[in-house]
């Protein structure tokens, strides 16, 4: 007799579920940067402004010298650390999602309208797009804070008047894919007229992309503002601003490494926090923006 | 003129021409096509991939591909208006309401971020000024009428949970939901698998009786002329190459391509080895000849047919034919 040999199942192929588990740790850092800087107010931290010469450069509480009056240490004008970088997260923050609002609205728009009109409209606006991409945002920001002078709008403004270029050829790309799909033409041949058109099916066809660029870009953001803070075009001094505070701390580096590194530390769990995050909202809402 | 159907046609296409100016030259497109189409009349447009087909149907609603493509002339007249001569804003109030259109692509027919429901009571809220819960109902009865089985469920839906021949009713049921005076169907059935078909067509066909439209039915699918149309034009490089009532098409082809068309279709029941093909490539239409399009690849090719374009020659009633063969009798 011939036994029926049952084949031993194969274990089930595992599919790979890339960016399928929500980033739990990229959460976790925004949110608590976030409500740091919303709620700093009312944290009843020490005065970020208020100077004490005779409390200058005292370390963080787990160094031997270090006391829980100043959990982080002292500045250089022996400033409280802590609430310096917690005001900070609030400008940072503030700079990054207003920046990045302005740029897409105005990314999104330009995109939008060259990819639905095409033809001159689409040249004219694309040449624009180029001439934007190829500006350097440090300089633009320079040439702002020597003129207007430096403050947080003039950032915002610089900011968002060169990176919208991103957006509007990112977005006028998906316009062109999508104006080829039968659900354009079939809402033209119901009569529907461009701003319908525009709004109701090519932008909420485009909000994926929109979401994911914009987190991506709010990390990018805050280096931008940092770089240009740290350089003394971006946010003026006393408000605290990370990059301000880098720049403050660079001298004393090897005494006081604190007064450059925290902020530092700061900066770069927060961009790589939302970089994650921009890189997993890309692959669960849509795989097919891997270029991005 | 010739009609004998005492009624104004719903639909007069005269001396429509449509050009793609393109980098290689000007093509076009179309080239001088005339009909007329009467109430609860179905007209199957055929002809080859690039023969004018679908960009004669775009012409009529005026959405042909901008900027390459412009209508340089011709009138197209629906009930005696014509809309060549409308603003765009007069246009998208025809559209739609008068003139409803299904396109070829189920997949892509409906926008995939809104719910089935949202993009139907859309078109019945501007056509019907309806709101709130008699929209709903008017739009659930549309989906009934196309039916589509438990239709309030159904308005819930997204496009992505629906089946192709589905999607492809949605489509239709949108597309009359005026109900327009004029159909265009273009290729409505060819992603659907054939017994979906089958059903897709019956039921357009009772859309058509239950409201008298008149019909564009573009295919290329003889059979399916055969079953839906009660006219049929030949369309060859931009132009109808011969236009007659269905019997006449299929029964008497006077035109060769028509004759050459009707042979390379598979026949039940009969042996062959070999399917007929038609000789040759489809003209390049921007390095036209001045003569016949087809006579490069047409058998019965004369000196005259390579030099003079033929006028459309009448050999009976509503049946037309642009062949020099046909000049003589």
């Amino acid at each position: 007799m011939s036994t029926i040999v049952v084949p031993e199942v194969a274990a089930a192929p595992t599919v790979e579920r890339r960016g399928r588990r929500l980033p739990v740790v990229p959460i976790a850092i925004i949110t608590v940067f976030v409500l740091a800087g919303v709620l700093a107010p009312f944290l009843q931290l020490a005065d970020p402004l208020e100077q004490s010469l005779r409390a200058r450069f005292r370390p963080p509480v787990w160094d031997e010298s270090g006391t829980w009056a100043h959990p982080l240490g002292t500045d250089r004008l022996g400033r409280d650390m802590l609430s310096r970088i917690v005001w900070g997260a609030r400008v940072s923050l503030a700079a990054g999602v207003l920046t990045v609002l302005l740029a897409t609205a105005v990314g999104a728009a330009v995109g939008l309208v060259a990819g639905y009109y095409r033809g001159r409209v689409d040249a004219v606006l694309m040449r624009a797009t180029d001439a934007t991409l190829s500006f350097p945002v440090i300089l633009l920001a320079l040439i702002l804070a020597v003129t207007v002078g430096p403050s947080f709008t003039n950032v915002v403004i610089a900011i968002a008047v060169i990176l919208w270029a991103r957006y509007a050829r990112v977005i006028r790309g998906q316009v062109l894919t999508l104006m080829e799909l039968d659900f354009i033409a079939q809402a033209r041949i119901a009569g529907a007229g461009a701003t319908r058109i525009i709004v109701h099916h090519l932008l909420p066809n485009t909000l994926n992309t929109l979401v994911v660029l914009l987190t991506l870009q709010i990390g990018y953001v805050i280096i931008v503002e940092a770089s240009l803070s740290f350089l003394g075009a971006g946010i003026p001094p006393p408000t605290p601003a990370w990059g301000g505070m880098i720049a403050e701390g660079r001298d004393f580096v090897t005494s006081a490494w604190w007064v450059s590194f925290l902020p530092g530390l700061s900066i770069l769990l927060v961009v790589l926090a939302f970089n994650l995050l921009g890189d997993w909202l890309r692959d669960t809402l849509d795989p097919k923006l891997r270029q991005l | 003129m010739t009609s004998v159907s005492p009624t104004r046609p719903v639909l007069d296409v005269r001396d429509l021409r449509t050009y793609l100016v393109t980098r290689w030259g000007t093509i076009r497109a179309v080239d001088g096509v005339s009909f007329a189409l009467n109430e609860g009349e179905t007209l199957g447009l055929v002809g080859e991939s690039g023969s004018g087909k679908s960009m004669t149907c775009l012409s009529i609603v005026r959405l042909v591909p901008r900027p390459a493509a412009r209508i340089l002339g011709g009138q197209v007249l629906l009930d005696g208006d014509d809309l060549l001569t409308k603003t765009e804003a007069e246009m998208q109030a025809i559209r739609g309401r008068r003139v409803g259109m299904i396109l070829q692509d189920p997949m892509s027919s409906l926008n995939p971020v809104f719910s089935v429901g949202m993009q139907v009571r859309e078109p019945v809220a501007s056509y019907h000024g309806l709101r709130g819960r008699s929209l709903t109902q008017r739009a659930a009865a549309l989906l009934e009428s196309v039916r589509i089985s438990s239709p309030l469920e159904r308005l819930r839906a997204y496009p992505h949970q629906m089946s192709g021949g589905m999607r492809q009713r949605v489509v239709g049921a949108m597309a009359i939901a005026a109900p327009p005076r004029l159909l265009i169907a273009d290729e409505p059935t060819t992603s659907l698998d054939l017994t979906i078909q089958a059903q897709y067509l019956n039921l357009l066909k009772d859309l058509q009786r239950q409201h008298r439209l008149a019909m564009i039915f573009v295919t290329h699918n003889l059979g399916i002329v055969a079953r839906m149309c009660d006219r049929v034009a030949v369309m060859y490089a931009g132009r109808i190459v011969e236009m007659g009532p269905l019997r006449t098409i299929f029964r008497e082809p006077a035109h060769p391509y028509t004759r050459a068309l009707l042979a390379s279709v598979p026949r039940l029941g009969t042996r062959t080895e070999q399917l007929t093909a038609i000789e040759g490539q489809p003209p390049d239409l921007a390095t036209l000849s001045p003569g016949c399009a087809f006579a490069p690849r047409c058998a019965h090719a004369t000196g005259r047919c390579r030099t003079e374009a033929p006028p459309p020659i009448t050999l009976g009633s509503g049946h037309t034919a642009r062949c020099w063969l046909h000049a003589e009798s």
